[in-house]
């Protein structure tokens, strides 16, 4: 089971800068264990971000973003206690919800 | 705006980038939320093909497009890469690794107020250029920064 993501939502002026961790191991399909087998593919393929229910984030990502993923976004127009909700899909259609609210900074 | 919809919409997007491509059609007629992933494009070898994926092989180059990144990274298995596009009506981002066994890495499209600005950290096999490509109106824009690398981050 996915380990949960951490969120970090904080208040600049109007923007709320979003910072996001994410557990996941983001295999390349490339890389051998130490028995020399490749160890297969899995990485997160989508990622949206919402702000207030409304997609602010809709991106797609290859098996090159790094191991534990760190991303942000920034949304304009947001105010503290605005709700802002990860969710990730992988390409072994995994997923994850994680959620937090916008505090100021 | 139904947040359940939303979440409905999503789903289905998901479902159809894994199975048909039916549901990719219907998804552009709808404006869903979540895009089809780019499969033609993240598993193409060459950066041509995947500009192509993108709609991208006439970008022109701007300096509108802040590519923030480390001159040398030690370590390509984390190499951060951030992103801020000012052209006007930035629609989307994408970042490409131009030496990766796979070129495109991310592709981020922005709605709702978000800022055009990626941060995303990556994995970088050799010493290369990082390219940018933004989508603003309709056209495409690109930056290139070279981001050396001393211990490559693919193995």
């Amino acid at each position: 089971m996915a380990e949960p993501m951490k969120i970090r939502a904080t208040l600049k002026g109007d923007v709320a800068d979003i910072r996001v961790l994410v557990a996941h191991p983001m295999e390349t399909g490339q890389r051998k264990d130490a028995a020399g087998n490749i160890v297969p593919i899995h990485f997160i393929q989508s990622m949206a971000v919402t702000h207030n229910g409304n997609i602010v984030y809709d991106g797609q990502w290859s098996q090159a973003v790094s191991r534990n993923p760190v991303f942000a976004v920034r949304v304009k127009g947001a105010k503290v206690g605005d709700k802002v909700v990860v969710t990730w899909t992988d390409n072994k259609n995994d997923k994850r919800t994680d959620e937090a609210t916008v505090v100021a900074g | 705006m139904n947040p359940l919809r939303r979440t409905f919409i999503k789903f289905t997007g998901t479902l159809g980038a894994l199975t048909t491509i039916a549901a990719a059609g219907l998804l552009k007629t709808t404006q869903a939320a979540a895009a089809v992933w780019n499969k033609s494009g993240f598993e193409s070898k060459a950066v041509a093909d995947a500009m192509k994926s993108l709609g991208a092989s006439s970008a022109a180059e701007s300096r509108d497009i802040v590519i923030t990144a480390p001159d040398i990274a030690e370590n390509g298995a984390v190499v951060p890469i951030e992103v801020v596009s000012r052209i006007p009506n930035t629609q989307s981002i994408s970042i490409v690794a131009e030496k990766n066994p796979f070129p495109l890495t991310a592709t981020v499209d922005f709605a709702n107020g978000a800022e055009p600005y990626a941060y995303v950290r990556i994995k970088m096999g050799q010493t290369s250029n990082v390219r940018a490509v933004v989508k603003a109106g309709g056209k495409f824009f690109t930056a290139v920064k070279e981001v050396k690398i001393t211990v490559g981050g693919c193995g």
